[in-house]
């Protein structure tokens, strides 16, 4: 893999986390998508040979950092969608744009209940469906995002 | 296969994490990466304050100049007879041969980001183990008890705040000195004070004030005003409500204290270990949310 590959996914993530943490108003952040979780997800389509586990493992342990959560929790939840990502990755690379966005909303869908259910053991479990909104918005922004994705990847040949 | 090692690994940093402070060296060393990122998304909303305070039309300013020396006038006279009423307190108290009330250092920390995660009430503050702050550092504004450090890296730290769904402050009640426990209830506006009897003297209105009980909040400073309270004589306890005084949701200044206890100490940077199970841990002693 050449560097500017690696820079350029690097990148991908960054940016992924600041939309992570970046200040919304109340409203606006309670809609706030996963971006790390899809940034992701295409990775593990896009180049499978290369993004893995241990990449979304690494990637979830700073949004952790980042979030001020549970050390651990996001890692846990990023690593298994990455492990499914790649087992279904020449399923979901075929699909027509609406069914992406299915199988986006049920490996982000899947990363929530892990944290849901790491929040619920430290007693931290919230109240309100919100928490949910996130997976619903990560699913109706895909196909946007797939095409983003792609454009950038295309512009900079990252293989 | 790698998989499996992983989840294994994480549950067994979640493990750690959850119940010792042993990890604080290695998420201080993550977010040292994290903190640009953090610096970066925080310039648009930086931007945006410095356009409104430019824009601020010239009356607009005198007016809020004028309003400054007055209230500046008015506490200047309050301060006079604050002065009188210390020495005089102080006085009593070397009389009664009880111990001085301890001095605090404080210092004006700069929020840099905010809504962490919705369902947890958390900021970052621009100071770390550069300025010495350390885990458990109580943080104030202007009007009160805003929480209390719970994360500190090389240079930002992670307070919680009061109304954080896991954290519970030990206070009194101003008029009368009931003691009760105040528990975040993730709503930034509402606090709840459980296992109240339901005779318990306090009213609407009352004003809550750190109690200093547990070591971790110095005594005195307000925290919330009781906004409602529904008794139910089949309830054995009082559902009571509170607002905090600190605006929570509005700063972008927080100010953080040292206790005098903590300035004597040779080694800043130590961790401190709370005086007993104090009340004031970020795990509520109240038995219906303990887990």
């Amino acid at each position: 893999m050449r560097t500017s590959s690696v820079v350029v996914i690097l990148l991908t993530f960054v940016a992924a986390l600041a939309i992570a943490i970046v200040p919304l108003p109340d409203w606006a952040a309670k809609l706030r998508p996963e971006a790390v979780t899809m940034v992701l997800i295409y990775w593990c389509l896009a180049l499978p040979e290369r993004i893995g586990v241990g990449f979304g493992w690494l990637a979830g342990l700073v949004v952790d950092v980042a979030k001020g959560a549970l050390l651990g929790q996001y890692a846990l939840a990023l690593a298994t969608v990455a492990w499914l990502g790649l087992k279904l990755h020449q399923r979901i690379r075929v699909f027509p744009p609406w069914q992406q966005a299915l199988s986006v909303l049920i490996l982000v869908g899947l990363s929530q209940i892990i944290i849901l259910w790491v929040k619920g053991i430290i007693g931290q479990s919230p109240q309100s469906w919100t928490y949910w909104l996130p997976t619903l918005s990560s699913a109706l922004l895909w196909p946007w995002f797939f095409q983003l994705m792609r454009g950038v990847r295309y512009f900079y040949k990252v293989n | 296969m790698r998989l499996v090692v992983l989840v294994i690994l994480s549950i067994t940093l979640m493990t750690i994490d959850h119940r010792s402070q042993q990890l604080q060296p290695v998420r201080a060393a993550i977010s040292l990466f994290v903190l640009p990122v953090q610096h970066l998304v925080n310039i648009p909303v930086n931007a945006g304050y410095w356009v409104g305070e430019s824009l601020q039309s010239r009356s607009q300013l005198e007016d809020e100049n004028g309003q400054l020396k007055m209230q500046n006038t008015l506490l200047k006279t309050q301060l006079q007879k604050l002065n009188s009423i210390e020495a005089e307190n102080q006085r009593l108290r070397e009389l009664l041969h009880s111990s001085k009330r301890v001095g605090e250092k404080i210092q004006i920390g700069e929020v840099i980001a905010v809504d962490l995660d919705p369902f947890s009430r958390q900021l970052v503050i621009n100071k770390g183990l550069d300025f010495n702050v350390y885990e458990g550092q109580p943080i104030l504004d202007a009007d009160g008890v805003m929480g209390q450090i719970v994360h500190v890296a090389a240079l930002n730290s992670i307070a919680m705040l009061i109304t954080d769904p896991n954290h519970a402050i030990p206070v009194q009640v101003n008029r009368n000195g009931v003691r009760a426990i105040a528990v975040g209830t993730g709503n930034q506006q509402q606090l709840d004070l459980p296992n109240m009897p339901n005779n318990t003297d306090i009213q609407v209105g009352d004003l809550l004030i750190t109690s200093g009980l547990g070591g971790r909040f110095p005594p005195g400073y307000p925290v919330a005003r009781i906004t409602r309270i529904d008794t139910d004589p089949a309830q054995p306890y009082a559902q009571i409500t509170a607002e905090p005084t600190a605006k929570l949701d509005r700063n972008r200044e927080v100010l953080m204290v040292w206790p005098e206890s903590r300035l004597n100490k040779p080694d800043l940077s130590e961790p401190v270990e709370p005086a007993g199970e104090g009340a004031a841990t970020p795990t509520p002693p109240a038995p219906e949310t303990t887990p």
